[in-house]
């Protein structure tokens, strides 16, 4: 047999008209990823360190963002910023040989802060029992601290709403009639929630006794709930609804997760018990013999108008408190700013230190990448001289090494960025909490990004070192 | 003037403060077109002078004139470039990328010239098309014999139309054969005006060029152009007696 010659002379390969360009990155993402799916187990070792970061480092941000979410909810619930609660405090010790002097807070301070500072929209005066009250109903007892005496303004600071019945009024009040508007907490506690009975229960007409005192409940609130907390409680709706519907019995007693509203907010407004100011007065204190001449205000809660002029009302609020109360300090201010403020605090707390296991995690799997880079440059020892002896330059191959780290990186990321929803499923199934984590695409993008510069910064010492290999030598290399 | 010059080259390397003159004051003309085969036993400076010639390496002393140009002094990139443009390279162990096909290996000094993935399928078919392996191109190298992917190799050397093809040892791991008709290829090359030089230890596949360069000690001992009818240019080192 002898070579036929080629029918085909070399000389047709002129490269006269050849295009001069440069190295195509398309080209070597394609070399990065043959190269990543040539070692499959290997990559997808190297990469969980970058797909537990990222994911982390999602989720973490996803809680952090519920929380925030949840603690913001709270916060309008009860009447949000623009209110400013002041309570009765005992003297101040420097103060104290003026006690005598002391009456504590009065219907007068209400009257006078109506009158004096017109920025207060509203105002609302409280009157509490010194110990938490003893309620009795239907044969149950239950035990609330927020047992008010209030004036029907206080629906409004409090955000409240009278869903069934009606709120008590002007002749309720200067008839100190013993009537009581309840918090849907109260009504489950006394006359059962409606899950197990299934259907809606409204105990309006119905007695209960405060302290052995009775009274008629003539209004209920609506149910005050986070979003989280009424998206189950619909869902278990209508879980139960198809279960009657298939003529199934549903299930009777608490369900898993139910009644665990992680938020506090919430739970107090569903407990309260509101009776007139002047019933509570009337019924529970006015008769005692250590009694006042006049109501004497557990608290008076306002809701200013303009938030941002709060610092000036509040100096005129204090001012009138001052001359009213002849200079004695008898009373303490409650804003909400500092709420607020620990908001924001513990969300920055929480991102940092989230962040900083999820960086670590990163960190971690950088170092996997670098490692398992520099274990394929000198694996590919040959392939770098046999790329640079037809003409590839330390930057080509500089860039091919870059590329295929950036490369697991990148498709570690895309991993982790969609394992991260798991993970946010299977903390809030072992840990629920009252706020649904809510993943951002902000946080997303920002855990990427990262997860590719960490991807750059590991290839960087495999890549100038492969870059810099001596092609004789690497040639020679077997 | 010649393709390529070299002016009083030498390579030297230091072991342990011992001096290595793997070349040795060389200076050489290759002419377009020519056939070479440079050859000496082992240990005598081939491959040196082989790295030096395909720019592989520069020198430690002398300069290397390709096409008039200096490139003694050449950056390492400025050398990667020559190599792509300018030289092919056929080695004794083929040296094709094992993850890559047939096509794909041939396709490889285009992608680092820049070619657009259209003209480089169609060159590269081209040139395996001239070395008579157009039904395998989706092959990877170990499904193919030694003498295919020798083939293949010089379809990688040729394919962006080098003015010089250097093989080491290129028929060193096939059989007779084989060998011969690798050989034939070269010829055929040679004869289309490319500068081709063989590196061998074996004087018989020396023998099938015109012109032999007979190395010894990092020097010429001898050289022998058939080209050269009657006068048969022979030259010899000063200091070295013997030639063989
Ligand atoms: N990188 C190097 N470092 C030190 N000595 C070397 C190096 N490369 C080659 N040599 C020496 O130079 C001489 C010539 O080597 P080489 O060119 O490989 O010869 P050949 O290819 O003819 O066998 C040998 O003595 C060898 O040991
Ligand atoms: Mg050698």
């Amino acid at each position: 047999m002898s070579l036929e010659l080629p029918r085909i002379s070399s000389s047709d390969l002129s490269l006269q008209d050849l295009p001069v360009g440069k190295t195509s990155l398309g080209n070597a993402v394609v070399v990065g990823l043959k190269e990543i799916w040539a070692h499959k187990f290997r990559s997808a070792l190297t990469m969980l360190g970058i797909v537990l970061g990222v994911s982390s480092l999602v989720a973490m941000s996803a809680m952090v963002q519920g929380m925030e979410n949840g603690q913001r909810e709270a916060l309008l619930a009860i009447g949000g910023l623009q209110k400013v609660r002041m309570e009765a405090q005992r003297v101040p010790v420097e103060q104290r040989h003026l006690r005598d002097l002391a009456r504590g807070m009065t219907l007068a301070d209400v009257e006078a802060l109506k009158a004096g500072v017109p920025d207060i929209e509203i105002i609302a005066p409280e009157m509490r029992l010194d110990l938490d009250p003893t309620l009795q109903a239907n044969g149950k007892f239950h035990r609330t601290f927020m047992t008010g005496g209030v004036v029907p303004e206080k629906v409004k600071i409090m955000e409240h709403e009278v869903e069934h019945g009606r709120m008590f009024n002007d002749i309720d009040a200067s008839e100190a009639r013993p009537v009581c508007v309840i918090g849907t907490g109260i009504r489950d506690e006394l006359f059962g929630r409606p899950e197990d009975a299934g259907s809606e229960v409204i105990p309006l007409g119905r007695i209960m006794t405060i302290n052995g005192q009775p009274f008629t409940i003539i209004g209920m609130f609506k149910r005050y709930e986070g979003e989280q907390d009424r998206k189950q409680r619909l869902e278990r709706e209508v879980e139960r609804q198809k279960l009657i519907s298939e003529g199934k019995a549903p299930p009777k007693g608490p369900v898993r997760g139910q009644g665990r509203s992680g938020n506090f907010a919430f739970w107090i407004k569903n407990n309260t018990v509101y009776m007139p100011l002047n019933t509570m007065w009337h019924r529970f204190q006015s008769g005692l013999s250590n009694a006042p001449a006049e109501p004497r205000l557990s608290n008076i809660e306002l809701k200013v108008r303009d938030f941002s002029q709060i610092e000036q009302t509040l100096t005129k609020i204090r001012n009138i408190m001052m001359v009213n109360h002849r200079g004695i300090e008898d009373f303490a201010f409650r804003t909400f700013e500092d709420w607020s403020a620990d908001i924001d605090r513990f969300v920055k707390n929480a991102r940092m230190s989230g962040g900083l296991i999820a960086g670590i995690s990163l960190f971690v799997g950088g170092i996997g990448i670098m490692n398992i880079m520099l274990a394929s440059i000198s694996e590919r020892i040959r392939e770098i001289g046999i790329r640079k002896a037809v003409g590839a330059g330390g930057l080509d191959i500089f860039v091919q090494i870059l590329v295929e780290s950036v490369v697991i990186a990148v498709v570690g990321g895309v991993l982790g960025l969609a394992f991260s929803r798991f993970v946010v499923l299977g903390i809030t199934w072992v840990a629920p909490t009252g706020n649904d984590p809510v993943i951002t695409s902000g946080a997303m993008a920002l855990s990427f990004g990262f997860a590719v510069v960490v991807g750059l910064v590991a290839g960087i010492f495999p890549a100038v070192k492969a870059a810099r290999m001596d092609v004789i030598q690497s040639l020679r290399y077997d | 003037m010649a393709l390529l010059e070299l002016r009083n080259v030498s390579k030297i390397y230091h072991l342990g403060g011992e001096e290595i003159r793997a070349l040795d004051d060389v200076s050489l003309d290759l002419d377009q077109g020519e056939f070479v085969s440079i050859i000496g036993p082992s240990g005598s400076g081939k491959s040196t002078l082989m790295h030096i010639l395909g720019c592989l390496d520069s020198p430690t002393l002398g300069n290397v004139v390709l096409a008039g140009t200096d490139i003694a002094n050449a950056s390492a990139r400025e050398l990667a470039r020559v190599r792509n443009r300018t030289i092919g390279f056929v080695f004794q162990f083929f040296n094709l990328l094992p993850k890559l096909n047939v096509l794909q290996n041939v396709e490889l000094p285009m992608i680092y010239a820049g070619i657009g993935s259209r003209e480089r399928r169609e060159r590269a078919e081209k040139a395996l098309e001239m070395v008579e392996l157009s039904h395998r191109l989706k092959n990877r190298p170990n499904q193919l014999s030694g003498g295919q992917q020798q083939r293949v190799a010089i379809a990688r050397a040729l394919v962006n139309n080098p003015k010089i093809i250097l093989a080491d040892e290129p028929t060193g791991n096939l059989d007779t054969h084989t060998g011969e008709l690798i050989l034939a290829l070269f010829r055929r090359l040679a004869a289309e005006g490319r500068t081709v030089i063989l590196v061998t230890h074996n004087p018989e596949i020396a023998a099938v060029t015109p012109r032999r360069i007979e190395i010894r000690n990092g020097k010429i001992a001898h050289q022998v152009d058939s080209k050269l009818a009657g006068l048969d240019r022979v030259s010899k080192a000063p200091n070295e007696g013997q030639a063989s």
